[in-house]
């Protein structure tokens, strides 16, 4: 009972949260040096075409009544059309998006897979070889840039071993897990290093708590206290940490997207902010923002499931 | 040192010789020393300190709970079977079946995220051939036994739903699920307020009356030993410097520093006087001075106590003393 109250207090509150990233987004794109005008047009453009393009795009308004428009529009779901493609944003997000989403969700994935059981045995093990054998391996997977990590695998296992697609997007759902490996693999590299650490101190922290004594003086056995007792403890922050890192994964998206040349919304982003087509750019970042929105929401609700202090 | 036995009883638990000692990077700590006591059946043995007397550490080490790095050395004999040598799988049966153990801070040791449900049952899947239905009456059972309003509903909820007493009941509760016949009590009222300790305390009697079972009581509050203990040990840088009868104890201590502890104990009913304080702090486990370990806070102390640390002998039935100026503290009877 007091969950669902929490999810629905929790719900409510991601109203304001979108408004204000409407403003933002709004005032930031149009902070951006440049104008779609002269983007479209280029270098010697006449006035009165500029006058012309900025009137059809609606940016000779004063900007309450853009805003106000762009409001409506969201609202309504209509999130206006690119100026350079000509196609209808909200069917470029939709075409686009999903891309990333996969490549993110398998990047969460496949760190998750890399890190809870390796930090589990480094904690377990602390101090011993392979505990840091496995911090010092994760060290350099975190110190290392994700384009270059991308770089290499795909030198190695793209071009050199032909394992995996160098680049692209496949078209039947397995073959689109194939092509997003490598680059999930990249993505994943220093999330699960960043997972990693904190899970081995978080579990380090509850083995050594007074209920895990409590536990163990039960004559529990070792497997039961270990994943009953201390793992579902260490887990709560480490849920966390992955849900404040979906953000920056998004982020990481963008590269490791032109890196591996696949039709994602980060490299749509990219293109779109160089041609300031400012519908794509505020359709697409709001998209993102309630992405991450609703991911912070999601891990909240997973907090508040492992932790019932969270949900009072 | 099973003086107080009579040649029909045995111990129920008889430690000989327990060391725990601690490495650290200040070099081996010693916070248990050479302690031996016994505990009759039904009996309840109180082990009375200050804080880092290592009444504590004690206790855990005879449940086997002390982590990494440290030694735990000496036998620790449970119906005559050494604790400290079992195979884990023996050992997993004693621990919470036979022996059980309730912490000081209920709060920190009952797991936050776990309905209190679980953490009951658990204990009895561990230790029963009970299915779910019946854990779950029992757990119901066990609440009520504990005197918790509303058992059935309580189930449900998790630690911190419940106040301070509770959720020491709670942990009662839990360490009882399996009918133990030895109950290590590690301060468990400390945290507690006055009117609740009471309530806890007299539980605990009354369910060693119930079950005959033993109880060893860690605490440095005189006045509970003096309510609810039959013999206690006291215990002073990891050693045991005096034990008895509760009685005899506190009629005539043999020990400074038990003299002490009694003299800074408010008395009700008795003229008012000033309480006597124990002069200066108990020494670091890492550093305990030569000789006898108490001699720099001792009005008794000679020459003798600084070279040689006083052995704990044998001064009467069931009655031990480490001093070597006992004669002259139990001349001077008991403090006013």
């Amino acid at each position: 009972m007091a969950l669902l109250s929490f999810i629905s207090r929790r719900l409510l509150q991601l109203i304001p949260t979108l408004a204000f990233i409407l403003v933002v987004i709004f005032v930031l794109v149009r902070l951006l040096p440049g104008d779609p005008a002269s983007a479209i047009l280029g270098d010697r453009a006449r006035d009165a075409d500029v006058t012309r393009i900025n009137a059809e795009l609606g940016l000779d308004q004063p900007w309450p009544v853009q805003f106000a428009l762009f409001v409506k529009h969201i609202v309504t779901g209509d999130l206006g059309n690119s100026i350079h493609l000509k196609v209808s944003v909200a069917s470029l997000i939709a075409e686009r998006l999903p891309v990333t989403l996969m490549l993110t969700a398998m990047a969460a994935l496949i760190a998750l897979a890399l890190s809870v059981p390796l930090a589990f045995v480094a904690a377990t093990r602390r101090g011993s070889l392979s505990d840091n054998a496995i911090r010092g391996s994760f060290q350099v997977g975190l110190s290392m840039p994700v384009f270059y990590v991308g770089l290499i695998l795909l030198t190695v296992f793209g071009a050199k071993l032909r394992w995996f697609p160098v680049g692209g997007f496949g078209t039947t759902f397995l073959d689109q897990l194939y092509h997003l490996f490598l680059p999930a693999v990249t993505l994943a590299l220093s999330l699960s290093a960043i997972l990693m650490r904190n899970l081995r101190s978080a579990i380090i922290g509850v083995v050594g708590a007074e209920y895990v004594d409590f536990a163990r003086s039960k004559g529990l056995s070792s497997r039961l206290i270990m994943m009953r007792h201390v793992l579902r403890n260490a887990l709560i922050s480490t849920v966390t940490l992955l849900g404040l890192q979906i953000g920056t994964l998004l982020g990481g998206a963008v590269i490791t997207e032109t890196v591996f040349a696949i039709p994602g919304a980060g490299r749509l982003m990219i293109e779109s902010i160089y041609g300031r087509d400012y519908p794509v750019v505020q359709g697409l970042t709001f998209a993102l923002a309630i992405i991450v929105s609703l991911t912070f929401l999601a891990t909240d609700i997973v907090q508040a499931w492992l932790d019932p202090r969270v949900a009072r | 040192m099973s003086a107080l036995a009579t040649p029909a009883e045995t111990p129920a638990l008889s430690v000989q010789s327990l060391t725990t000692v601690f490495q650290t990077p200040k070099g081996p700590v010693r916070a248990v020393d050479a302690v031996s006591f016994d505990v009759m059946p039904g009996e309840v043995l109180g082990l009375v300190g200050e804080s880092g007397s290592g009444k504590s550490v004690t206790l855990r080490s005879l449940m086997g709970l002390i982590h990494a790095p440290a030694q735990v050395s000496g036998r620790v004999l449970w119906q005559g079977a050494d604790i400290l040598a079992m195979p884990k799988k023996a050992l997993r049966r004693v621990r919470g079946g036979e022996v059980a153990m309730i912490f000081q801070e209920p709060m920190t040791a009952l797991n936050p995220v776990l309905k209190v449900r679980v953490q009951i049952e658990e204990n009895l899947a561990a230790h029963s051939q009970l299915d779910a239905r019946q854990r779950r009456a029992r757990a119901i059972e066990l609440l009520d036994l504990v005197g918790i309003p509303a058992a059935e509903r309580r189930l449900e909820d998790y630690p911190h739903q419940f106040s301070g007493g509770m959720r020491q009941r709670v942990m009662i509760a839990i360490a009882l699920a399996s009918n133990p016949k030895l109950l290590l009590a590690d301060e468990p009222t400390t945290a507690l307020d006055v009117t609740i300790q009471d309530q806890i305390l007299k539980l605990i009697l009354d369910l060693r009356d119930e079950f005959a079972m033993s109880v060893v009581f860690v605490t440095h509050d005189l006045g509970v030993v003096a309510g609810t203990c039959d013999r206690m040990a006291v215990m002073y840088a990891g050693r045991i410097v005096e034990s008895g009868t509760v009685a005899e104890i506190f009629a005539r201590p043999h020990h400074p520093y038990t003299r002490g502890l009694l003299g800074s104990v408010p008395r009700g009913g008795a003229e008012r006087t000033m309480l006597t304080s124990i002069e200066g702090t108990p020494p670091s486990l890492a550093v305990i001075p030569q000789g006898c370990a108490f001699h720099p806070r001792c009005a008794y102390a000679v020459e003798h106590c600084v070279a040689k640390r006083p052995a704990l002998e044998r001064i009467g039935l069931g009655r031990m003393v480490a001093c070597f100026r006992e004669a002259e503290v139990a001349a001077a009877g008991a403090p006013v």
